[in-house]
């Protein structure tokens, strides 16, 4: 697998299909790091193994990358789901960049298109793992108090160093919400308000898009469980509207039964 | 320097003397897998089994915001209040001997041009035991940086497990002093102990020196966009590192009254240096890459005449795309 993911990266690199191959390297303290190859022999630096779960799609929508020139990514299954999504969000067009797919069995695949990777990931049912079920279904039986006085502890550690939103391949905003002064939407300093004002947008922001790729927890650097937020949402998404090919935050009806919306 | 020891099980015990004689204690508590510092009542509640802290004890004394102004409108005018930032007699216990040199970094930068009331006050009224490091990772580098695993410089007591029961105590300032004097019956004078030996080793991977000359010379070098391609901009290597000071100015208001806070922030963030004009001298995340090391180890020991790291590794620890200081400095030092 992984020679044949070297083998792929120098192909589209000497052929020039791409600039850029972003995938994984070895890292320090026994992890790996995001590695971005430009030279068809640097690609026997990349790897490919259980410990590589960053969703590198954080990297296609960022300027520095993004002026390297057109990439190939390695994508796992939350990658290519995130690249569907940055398609139907327009931040992501055909041609834009190759996918060198990694299928859930670890076997390379090989896509003429992104048309074709979105055709494949949509058919992938996208559903919480049984732990995730169990972890957001132990919040779901705690009083509205006890989940208060839950998060209220979680998010008591947050310093705001917005590892969350910046490791989220999905929070592309060249401005995010937090940042707009006039007015102040949401309270900068890391306090108990500005803390929980900070993460309900933020994940409210994420409804219907999050892939679940667990990306914003593994980054905060005081554990705060992010993802049981957006995977509560995926939960309530899935169970209230079924499977969608739309987004729900973007989705507006006019015949929608619900009438305060109209 | 006094030499005492006290035994561990008599901790609890000083605690108490500590905490009856007014002042509160931080301490390194574990919460949810994160180790951090906060007030506590008995040893019992103080982590064990790690390496480094995961946030600094820095907040002691520059909390991650505090209030420094009070007001309220009257007609046209505004009236100041009584801001409610006092600071509290403090002992914070548990911090390695690299956080203990990192204050006097925060010191110095809020000394500097005019004296921060808030911090010198803070400073003032709090008392550091530190504990030296028995254990060290791939990430530490703190005798690069001028430093060491028992280094006693910053702490006001320095304690060094020399066996499972037994602590060596050193007294290195007056505040340690005051510490010792309330509870002197649980400490013995200490015999001849070789402390090195019960501390961690860490190798000397670079010289301080070397680095400082050769980075005005590589402001262009290609280096820092290179090095800062995966970085995603984030503020936590600022927020846990200890020697870190940049901070936000916000309002906050509520009708005719507000507070204003001063908030953590970081060079990391895009929106740092972005101008009203929308022009950012810093534009790009390689420039900001670049801002963070030549302030640490250029601008602040030209300016402050110390460096503004302390090699605690906590930045590399914490970074989500590992973006290891370490091995970066290794390569500023290896580039052409």
């Amino acid at each position: 697998m992984q020679d044949n993911m070297r083998r792929k990266a120098k192909e589209l690199l000497s052929g020039g299909a791409v600039r850029v191959v972003i995938g994984y390297g070895e890292g320090s303290g026994g992890g790996v790091r995001a590695l971005f190859v430009r030279k068809p022999e640097d690609a026997d630096r990349l790897i490919y193994d259980e410990r590589c779960v960053q969703n590198l799609a954080v990297y296609l929508t960022r300027r520095e990358v993004k002026a390297l020139g057109k990439p190939a990514i390695v994508a796992r299954v939350p990658v290519m789901r995130t690249i569907r999504q940055l398609m139907i969000e327009k931040q992501a067009a055909e041609g834009d960049l190759a996918v060198i797919g990694v299928s859930s069995d670890g076997s390379l695949l090989d896509f003429p298109d992104l048309k074709s990777m979105a055709e494949y990931v949509s058919s992938i049912p996208f559903e919480l793992s049984s732990d995730e079920r169990a972890a957001v279904g132990k919040l779901e039986k705690m009083t509205a108090g006890e989940r208060w006085d839950w998060w209220r502890g979680q998010f008591s550690r947050c310093i705001k160093c917005y590892a969350c939103r910046q490791s989220c391949p999905l929070c592309y905003c060249e401005r995010c919400t937090v940042e707009c002064n006039q007015p102040q939407w949401i309270s900068v300093p890391s306090h108990g308000l500005g803390n929980l004002e900070w993460h309900v947008m933020r994940a409210m922001h994420l409804a219907g898009r999050c892939v679940n790729c667990g990306d914003c927890s593994r980054a905060c650097p005081v554990n705060i469980p992010l993802n049981l937020l957006t995977q509560k949402i995926i939960k309530d998404i899935s169970e209230e509207f079924g499977d969608t090919e739309e987004y729900a935050l973007n989705t507006f009806k006019p015949d929608d039964k619900e009438d305060f919306i109209r | 320097m006094e030499k005492m020891t006290i035994q561990a099980g008599a901790i609890e015990e000083l605690f108490g003397r500590i905490r009856s004689g007014g002042r509160r204690i931080l301490a390194p508590v574990d919460k949810s897998g994160a180790i951090v510092f906060d007030e506590i009542s008995s040893y019992g509640q103080v982590a064990s089994g790690y390496i480094q802290t995961t946030l600094s004890a820095k907040e002691a004394v520059l909390p991650r915001f505090e209030e420094i102004l009070r007001f309220r409108s009257e007609g046209k005018g505004v009236v100041f209040e009584e801001e409610s930032n006092k600071a509290l007699p403090t002992v914070v216990f548990g911090l390695r001997p690299c956080d203990a040199r990192s204050l006097s970094v925060v010191s110095a930068v809020f000394e500097r041009d005019y004296p921060d009331p808030f911090v010198r006050s803070k400073i003032e009224n709090t008392v550091l035991i530190g504990v030296s490091c028995a254990q060290s990772d791939e990430y530490c580098f703190c005798t690069s940086v001028g430093g060491g695993p028992g280094d006693t410089t910053g702490s006001d007591l320095l304690l060094t497990r020399i066996d499972d029961a037994v602590f060596l105590a050193e007294i290195i300032t007056e505040k340690g002093e005051s510490i010792v004097s309330m509870a002197q019956e649980l400490f013995a004078r200490a015999g001849d102990v070789d402390k090195n030996s019960h501390c961690a080793k860490v190798s000397r991977y670079f010289d301080l020196e070397e680095l400082g000359k050769r980075l005005p010379a590589m402001f262009d070098s290609p280096v820092w966009d290179g090095q800062s391609l995966r970085c995603l901009g984030c503020g936590t290597c600022s927020f846990v590192c200890p020697s870190c000071t940049c901070f936000d100015i916000q309002d906050e208001t509520d009708g005719p009254r507000g507070i204003r806070l001063r908030c953590w922030d970081s060079c990391g963030f895009a929106q740092f240096t972005l101008h009203t004009s929308g022009h950012n001298p810093r534009e790009v995340q390689g420039k900001r890459w670049r801002q963070r090391i030549m302030h640490k180890f250029s601008y602040q020991p030209g300016g402050l005449g110390e460096a503004g790291c302390v090699g605690c590794g906590r930045c590399s620890r914490a970074c989500p795309v590992d973006m290891n200081l370490l091995q970066h400095i290794q390569e500023i030092l290896e580039a052409d």
